[in-house]
């Protein structure tokens, strides 16, 4: 090849290799506002690292002394490899390591590293071919071209047409390709060629195997939907389990609907535990249905008279992902991996079926009953089943959907029980995410009015307690059917009722 | 937990796959026919058996394990009369309860449900409590059901004009005509229900015998439902299919074959009420019958025994001689009994009864049953997936989802079990084109008729089981139930006693076990 040739090969390279050397920044970037939230703190700090760590890879370019192609083309196989999957490959840990920071930094300072080694490699390949002032005016003005592109591409086509994942490895394809580009060209000046031409079709096969079958994690449509940054989705066999993120508010969807957003959902929880747990000093044993964020379990921990703790929901990936993830354990303290706590996969009906033990204190956090399979979960057959896993000086909390926008649907849970012996006490709190929501414990016996709240509660004290227990006209009770396995009533009025209120 | 993306693709897909079926040959799936051993049941037409080489003495054989041969063992258990041997033809007992179960699910082959008893019911009430169905009664009176065999709401769907309407009442695009007519229908039938005839006794009723002989209601036996209906000016085509898939639902036969007398007992009949459920709830299981099947002869254990075809009983002096053919063993054994209760369907109690003179007008509707498993539950607008789905154009009766009494959250695999009376031609043209259709072929006809309601169903099927019941149930034409034939089968042959829904007219649970705990009663004293 002619030298002239050679020197456009080597300065496309620098081309390609600052544009793909930007977007990995980027890529790194975004990942880290997208799910840790705080984008400017994000940015800031990644960018810093990664320029730090260019600042590494310079350095130890100077202890490159033989060889200095094969190295290139090693080090843009490398990149290829670690750029290119870096999104796909956070985005899929991310659910998985217990401290994703540290994940995410070591990812950004490698490809740092590698990227840095590029031009001083490059510009002693170009050393003698060029003079040297116009090796470094020409190798300068390709690179921060490259730059403007990719800072222009990443945010106005390939987020919004391709998503962060692919955009990962579609660079990263492109990082390989100059490297056996440049290998083909030099191929006589690089020791042991064949070897080096074969891990570079190697990562290649990867990239593009990840490029096909990269599940488009926050699809364009449903990050839309949300109208707020997707963090995590996952469809389990149960159900598709969404996280998003907005500023410091984190929410958490299953099948599209809100279980509860990190603003408010202390409210939720401690009105779900305290107004009932509070009362029963001599609960030891507590079973907790549903709930698999653990935010629940999390209140009951606070009292520490509490011996254990089981919980069942039907999804392991959404306990897996509340045991686990760092975010999301600090949202629950833990809770999942509590010592006391004891976490079962199963089917709650089926469970309590087969069940024998006895518990002080049962709460049922189930979806709102907007189907007919959910809708058995509060049926005069499940609440007996509840019933006889239940101590006779014990309680039972379930959550009731709103009694504001759907009354019938809140009086016909509490008929439901009334119609197993239940004695009951139905209460509200206002939870400005959900709105007015509503709860009933049930218990065989009434329970004591003496409310021994523990300490390090937000919303719920010993004087706005007694007041959850007042209905005001426009909630007040219902006459409604009881809700069986045989005729579904509760769904049926809960339709009603959201489809009402869904159209104003 | 469907979403309306899931749905939307699945609906989308299912478009697309339907323009591909166009050009595409017939599919094959996995499965094949099974069950009712026709080919042995026609040996006995021709009556080549090998002659007994041993002999078993025994107090009392029962022949045929359907739900009245297995109501004779339980009585006879609860009056302490535990010698006796319960010779059935398959291999498990059921009958017309027969089910099945695969890795999925279990499901039925026949009979899948039992409306709430009648108090005249009391056998059957009796049963219901001793099997914890019922326990005690509600501030009603009456009795309290067990809430997870009362069937799960939805009950039922009915796919008409492109969508699906919750009940089986055709409720889209119907005139205020045809309105007037269902309202007149059914006060015609609750008059029917609440009447008593001039004997005092209840014009309808279950037990069947138990009902009013009033000249004027036994009148409605002579002709059929359609001319009925026709001269109580009920022309609503709405409403004709209505009564029409209920007679069929039933009998295996429609309006036009079926007694009045029949036809409205469908629909008059039933007084049975629930303290915890409406009077028209009915006890289901996945696998249907076969529930209460399984639970009648599980306390018979080896007293109970399959692969017997039985092919000769006859009076000798005091005993009574059962031949029957081990099909295990490949020989004949003869059992000598002092009583025997022929609980098999009167077609075949006439062939192995020696001396029973034919019952003439005797007519079965041949059915196929379908067992299809699928790995996504069907869907469909209009109203949600029930328990038992019908298409108002279709020749079948729909499907019944075997996972719909299962407790647990989002089974999407299921066993959808497929009705079909095959009453397009005479019951003997049909049996004779039933037996000659391959698997391949019955799936072909099965496919069609589900792609109707479900485009894009056949992607999500992984088995086809067909079930043939050649003689399915008694046909209850006019003049069978209160005709001087159906007398005729009532009285005993000696030390023979009967017990078969076929003495009803109508073939239902409540008929079966009753006859088959009277025919225990009536058997003891001709012990003694």
């Amino acid at each position: 090849m002619h030298d002239r040739g050679l020197r456009l090969l080597l300065l496309a390279s620098v081309f390609t290799i600052a544009t793909c050397g930007l977007i990995y920044e980027l890529i790194a970037g975004t990942i880290a506002s997208y799910l840790l939230g705080d984008s400017v703190l994000q940015f800031s700090t990644v960018i810093g690292v990664y320029l730090f760590a260019m600042g590494i890879g310079s350095w130890l370019s100077r202890y490159v002394e033989k060889n200095l192609l094969g190295v290139f083309i090693q080090v843009e196989f490398l990149i290829a490899l670690f750029g290119g999957s870096a999104a796909a490959g956070l985005f899929a840990l991310f659910a998985y390591v217990s401290s994703f920071r540290v994940l995410l930094y070591a990812i950004v300072l490698i490809i740092g590293t590698l990227v840095g080694l590029e031009i001083p490699l490059l510009l002693r390949l170009l050393e003698g071919r060029l003079q040297f002032k116009d090796l470094i005016s020409k190798v300068f003005t390709f690179d921060y071209i490259g730059a403007l592109l990719a800072s222009l591409l990443f945010p106005l086509v390939l987020v919004p047409y391709c998503g962060v994942a692919r955009s990962g490895f579609l660079f990263g394809i492109l990082n390989g390709v100059v490297g056996l580009i440049a290998l083909w060209a030099l191929w006589d000046q690089v020791p042991r060629a064949r070897l080096l031409r074969l891990s570079g079709l190697a990562v290649l096969a990867l990239l593009i195997t990840g490029f096909a079958f990269s599940e488009r994690i926050m699809t364009w449509s449903e990050a839309a939907a949300y109208g707020e940054d997707v963090i995590f989705a996952k469809s389990t066999p149960y159900q598709r389990i969404t996280i998003t993120r907005r500023d410091d508010d984190m929410r958490l969807y299953l099948n599209g609907n809100l279980q509860f957003s990190t603003r408010d959902e202390y409210r939720y929880h401690e009105s779900l535990i305290h107004p009932g747990l509070s009362r029963l000093p001599h609960a030891r044993h507590v079973l907790v249905l549903g709930g698999g964020d653990g935010l629940a379990v999390r209140e009951i921990l606070r009292y520490p008279q509490i011996e254990n703790v089981t919980l069942v929901d039907l999804d392991p990936a959404m306990t897996r992902l509340f045991s686990t993830q760092e975010m999301l354990t600090v949202l629950n303290r833990g809770a999942l991996t509590a010592p006391r706590v004891h976490v079962i996969n199963g089917d709650a009906f089926a469970w309590l079926r087969a069940n024998r033990e006895v518990f002080d204190f049962i709460v049922a956090d189930f979806p709102d009953p907007s189907n007919f399979s959910i809708g058995k979960l509060y049926s005069t057959a499940f609440y007996q089943r509840a019933k006889t896993a239940l101590a006779e000086n014990g309680a039972m909390v379930i959550q009731c959907t709103s009694p504001f926008v759907a009354r019938k649907s809140f009086w016909c849970i509490d008929e439901t029980l009334h119609a197993c012996g239940l004695v009951t006490e139905p209460y509200h709190a206002y939870v400005p995410s959900f709105g007015e929501w509503g709860y009933i414990l049930a218990s065989p016996r009434p329970l004591s009015r003496d409310f021994e709240l523990p300490g390090g509660l937000r919303f719920l004290d010993q004087g706005n307690l007694v007041s959850l227990f007042e209905f005001p006209p426009d909630m007040a009770r219902v006459s409604t059917d009881i809700n069986r396995l045989n005729n579904q009533a509760l769904v049926r009025y809960f339709e009603i009722e959201w489809a009402r209120y869904s159209r104003q | 937990m469907k979403t309306r993306r899931d749905f939307l693709a699945t609906t989308g897909a299912g478009a697309a796959a339907l323009l591909a079926g166009c050009h595409r040959a017939s599919a094959t799936y996995p499965g094949s026919i099974v069950g009712a051993s026709s080919a042995i049941g026609h040996r006995l037409r021709d009556g080549t058996f090998p002659t007994p080489s041993e002999t078993i003495e025994t107090k009392v054989v029962i022949v045929g394990g359907g739900i009245s041969g297995l109501a004779v063992a339980r009585r006879l258990d609860h009056h302490g009369m535990r010698e006796f041997l319960l010779l059935e033809l398959e291999h498990e007992a059921g009958g017309n309860a027969a089910s099945g179960r695969n890795a999925v699910s279990a499901y039925p082959w026949g009979a899948h449900y039992v409306p709430l008893p009648n108090e005249e019911s009391t056998e059957v009430l009796a049963l219901f409590e001793e099997l914890g169905l019922t326990r005690g009664r509600g501030t009603n009176g009456a009795p309290i059901f067990d809430e997870e065999s009362l069937c799960s709401d939805p009950l039922e769907r009915l796919f008409d004009a492109g969508r699906w309407q919750e009940g089986l009442l055709p409720q889209i695009g119907i005139t205020d005509a045809d309105r007037r007519q269902y309202e007149a229908f059914f006060t015609r039938m609750v008059q029917f229900r609440d009447r008593r005839g001039s004997d005092g006794r209840p014009a309808f009723t279950i037990p069947l015998d138990l009902s009013s002989r009033d000249p004027e209601l036994l009148a409605l036996d002579r002709i059929t439902m359609a001319e009925w209906l026709r001269t109580q000016h009920f022309d609503s085509v709405p409403l004709l299919w209505h009564v029409d898939y209920c007679c069929r639902d039933d009998y295996g036969a429609g309006i036009a074959h079926v007694s009045a007398w029949a036809g409205v007992h469908y629909f008059a009949s039933r007084r049975g009420r629930a303290a915890n459920a409406d009077p028209d709830a009915v006890v289901t299981w996945p696998e249907g019958n076969g529930w209460l099947a399984h639970q009648l002869a599980a306390p018979l254990r080896e007293r109970l025994r399959g692969g017997y075809v039985v092919f000769n009983i006859e009076q000798n002096g005091e005993d009574v001689f059962v031949d029957a053919f081990d099909l295990a063993r490949e020989r004949s054994v003869r059992h000598r009994a002092r009583g025997v209760v022929c609980a098999a369907p009167r077609f075949v109690a006439q062939r192995i009864v020696r001396g029973l003179s034919p019952t003439s007008g005797l007519e079965y509707s041949p059915w196929m049953v379908a067992n299809i498993t699928v790995d996504t539950l069907p869907g469909g607008n209009g109203a949600a997936l029930a328990w038992d789905n019908v298409a108002r154009a279709s020749a079948s009766l729909g499907y019944v989802v075997a996972t719909h009494q299962d407790i647990t959250l989002v089974p999407q695999q299921s066993v959808l079990t497929h009705y079909w009376p095959l009453d397009v031609v005479d019951p003997r043209d049909a049996r004779q084109q039933a037996i000659a259709r391959t698997h391949r072929e019955w799936c072909d006809l099965i496919v069609a008729d589900l792609v109707q309601i479900h485009p894009g169903i056949e992607e999500h099927i992984q088995n086809i089981d067909v079930w043939l019941w050649g003689h399915g149930m008694i046909r209850p034409v006019p003049g069978f139930i209160w005709g001087e034939e159906r007398a005729r089968m009532l009285p005993p042959h000696g030390a023979v006693v009967f017990a078969h829904s076929d003495m009803s007219g109508i073939s239902i649970f409540e008929e079966a076990f009753t006859r088959g705990t009277h025919a225990a009663d009536s058997l003891l004293p001709l012990l003694a």
